[in-house]
């Protein structure tokens, strides 16, 4: 019973940490601080897989996908997110196309939008974890709100990343994750996306000076 | 466990199941180590292998049949799919060994671009050919986002400011939109697991076959949230409204032969995905829902593309928006239904591939000859070159729907399907729209091809012409084959026919 309890609060305090991350990069300008947030909600995603793989009747996969998950979020991610930096130091969302304070009220509505849309997926799903499915919701939303509003190259890459953490957690919560072979394929996915938009940051920089998506304005009509 | 998804019919037929993912596998292999030439000759045999692999697998699936092994499935669909990238991609391999040998010869190819270019263009045709055969939608959704990740550095190969521009946006939008996709394809499987635990396990949920065979019994609520994730994002790889602002820029920025498959084939693979998933969430929510969906993506991308092709100044832009109109049109007889208009989108999707392949090949000889992009620098082309400008021209000819090639047949048939299921004045409007852009996409090409030159100082200095040689031959054999399925499907209409059932009504 005590035990129980226990796990109940870890899993509560994972779910609060992905939402409380998700605003902290909304809320944050200077991009170096992104790359801290996006671990430590990699890590809370982490939490969340391993115990799910606990309750798991057929363990053995979830603890692998929980294993592949931890290793992708936590570990290679924030290491091409740190060469990405580099290459743009000192980068700060100087003028947002929408100001912090407003970006966080906007978070509380994309929050508020994200349970509404959630509700056929709360209603179908039998585990009790399907009631935090909201909150993988809201980092989509998040997420897209992040990748339409900023300027710089590393900002939108977090923007895409939020989106994809948020659909893991959807997965999570909503289903005990997907099938191994398909979670693999979207982890190796999301790895080649991440190196491909590191590179083209490099060639940004070195065609454009600096990593400013402002200056993506050749091709038009 | 994981034995019984295997077919019990194994040997050559299975093999006919491997061969379209093998061949360009093979291809990129090879490509990696041999030299230049010899590669860019191997990768037009793998391209070839994998049109030939594809009628391999039409005698097997034409008469309704199915083959799977594992991961893989082939129904007469995925035939027909497979057909398609084959024939736009010999098309595509065969003028990009002129591609790659004119930019070698003008100096701005180095070996190793040569070699990343031959092993990127292999590795897609691999994801398309996976993507159309994945017998799982999770599978099938890895290998279209794989897809965006092999073309990026396609796209952006020129490192200049424009390409790094296409490629950003490239990638950023179309992973975007394939996640929004991802989330929809979870909507399904939590449906799908909710609706009964799967015999052989999560994986079996997510298979085209269960979800057909289980759609009734999925959530109407929770399939109506996932239909539209899924259209809007598969719908953003496949061009179509609202998520189509990445085409255009990468579509002109890729070299010819990667525009050629990207607007010929990648488009229609995306749209694969929608053709399958609509049977699925039409037999849980009835076919009003995707019906609507889709008819305000066909029409707007119609009435965007017709908006945009009036004032286009660009050529190979003209021909990217163009392909937005024709996926537009692609959606607008998946939303009318029924075996007759599924058949049109069918010989649409196979008769665009091939003649948008010609008209991006053709346009890239153009480019390199007159090294200007612009509409206005482009004159007297048919004059200058006859072969390749009348072979461009005569793809623009097969695009705008005149006989006698597929697209003629295919449009007609959309028409009177479209009358015939009461939607008449969803098609007029369409026609309407197709009709804009008919007169702007005719105007500009007789002006590129027919107009003398007049001797301005403003246009850019012209390469002196490489020998001709057999540049044409690519180009001509794909609009032969283009009019020839216009004309006479042969023994290919059992394979359309049967194709086009299970598209209309699901896999039984």
């Amino acid at each position: 019973m005590h035990g129980a309890t226990w796990v109940e609060q870890a899993f509560n305090l994972a779910c609060g940490l992905l939402l409380l991350t998700a605003v902290g990069a909304l809320w944050r300008r200077e991009t170096s601080a992104l790359i801290p947030i996006l671990t430590v909600q990699g890590g809370a995603l982490t939490a969340i897989a391993v115990m799910l793989a606990a309750g798991h009747p057929d363990g053995g996969q979830a603890v692998l996908v929980a294993v592949v998950v931890g290793l992708l979020k936590v570990v290679i991610i924030p290491l091409l997110l740190r060469r990405v930096h580099r290459l743009v130091r000192n980068a700060r969302e100087t003028r947002p196309l929408v100001n912090v304070a407003t970006s966080l009220l906007a978070a509380a509505g994309l929050c508020l939008l994200a349970y509404a849309a959630a509700r056929p997926l709360v209603a179908v799903a039998e585990s009790p974890t399907a009631r935090a499915t909201p909150v993988g919701l809201s980092l989509v939303l998040i997420g897209f709100f992040l990748a339409a509003t900023r300027h710089r190259a590393i900002s939108q890459i977090v923007g895409l990343l939020l989106i994809d953490n948020g659909i893991a957690a959807t997965a999570f919560l909503a289903t005990d994750g997907v099938p191994l072979i398909v979670e693999l394929g979207v982890c190796a996915d999301l790895v080649l996306a991440v190196l491909v938009l590191q590179v083209l940051t490099a060639r940004m920089v070195h065609t454009f000076g600096d990593g400013d998506l402002d200056d993506l304005r050749e091709l038009h009509d | 466990m994981n034995l019984a998804l295997l077919d019990p019919v194994a040997g050559p037929v299975a093999g006919a199941l491997l061969g379209p993912v093998a061949a360009p596998v093979a291809g990129a292999l090879l490509a990696a180590v041999l030299p230049r030439r010899v590669a860019a000759w191997t990768s037009l045999l793998a391209a070839a292998s994998v049109l030939a692999a594809g009628i391999a697998l039409a005698a097997h699936t034409g008469q309704g049949a199915t083959i799977t092994a594992g991961l893989l499935r082939a129904d007469a669909l995925t035939a027909w799919l497979v057909v398609a990238v084959g024939a736009v991609a010999t098309v595509a391999c065969w003028a990009g060994v002129h591609h790659l040998a004119d930019r070698a010869r003008h100096g701005d190819l180095t070996p190793a671009a040569a070699r990343r270019y031959l092993v990127l263009v292999q590795a897609f045709l691999a994801c398309m050919t996976v993507a159309v055969m994945a017998a799982n939608v999770g599978l099938f959704w890895v290998a279209v986002e794989a897809t965006t990740v092999v073309t990026a550095f396609l796209v952006g190969h020129q490192r200049t400011r424009a390409s790094v521009e296409a490629a950003w946006k490239y990638v950023v939008l179309c992973s975007i939109g394939v996640g929004i996709a991802l989330l929809g394809t979870i909507c399904v499987y939590a449906a799908a697991i909710a609706a009964g635990p799967a015999p052989l396990g999560g994986l079996e949920a997510l298979n085209w076959s269960y979800l057909n065979q289980h759609a009734a019994q999925l959530d109407p609520g929770l399939m109506r949230l996932a239909a539209g994730l899924i259209l809007l994002g598969f719908g953003a790889k496949a061009g179509l409204v609202p998520m189509h602002a990445w085409l255009p820029d990468a579509h002109s920025q890729a070299p010819a032969p990667v525009s050629a498959l990207m607007s010929g084939v990648l488009l229609s693979v995306a749209f694969y995905g929608i053709l399958r998933y609509k049977s699925v969430i039409d037999a849980a929510l009835g076919p009003t829902y995707v019906r609507t969906l889709l008819l305000v993506a066909g029409l707007g991308s119609l009435a965007l593309a017709a908006l945009l092709l009036i004032g286009q100044r660009d050529y190979k832009r003209l021909l990217a928006y163009s392909s937005i109109e024709h996926m537009g049109l692609i959606a607008l007889g998946t939303a009318i239904g029924g075996r007759l208009a599924i058949a049109a989108v069918l010989l649409h999707i196979l008769g665009h591939g091939l003649a948008k392949a010609v008209a991006f090949c053709g346009a890239g000889h153009i480019l390199h000859q007159v090294g200007s992009p612009l509409i206005t620098h482009v004159h007297g082309a048919l004059a200058r070159t006859p072969a390749t400008a009348g072979l461009f021209g005569l793809a623009v000819v097969a695009l705008l729907g005149l006989p006698p090639f597929a697209l003629f047949a295919s449009e007609i048939t959309l028409a009177r399907a479209g009358f015939a299921a009461g939607m008449g004045a969803v098609v007029a409007a369409a026609f309407l729209l197709v009709l804009v852009a008919f007169a702007a996409i005719a105007r500009r090409a007789a002006g590129m091809l027919l107009t003398p030159s007049p001797t301005s100082p403003s246009a850019p200095a012209e390469h002196p012409g490489p020998r001709p040689g057999l540049r044409w031959l690519p180009l001509a054999l794909g609009l032969v084959a283009a009019a020839g399925l216009g004309i006479w499907l042969g023994p290919l209409q059992p394979l359309l026919d049967s194709a086009a059932l299970i598209a209309a009504e699901g896999i039984r």
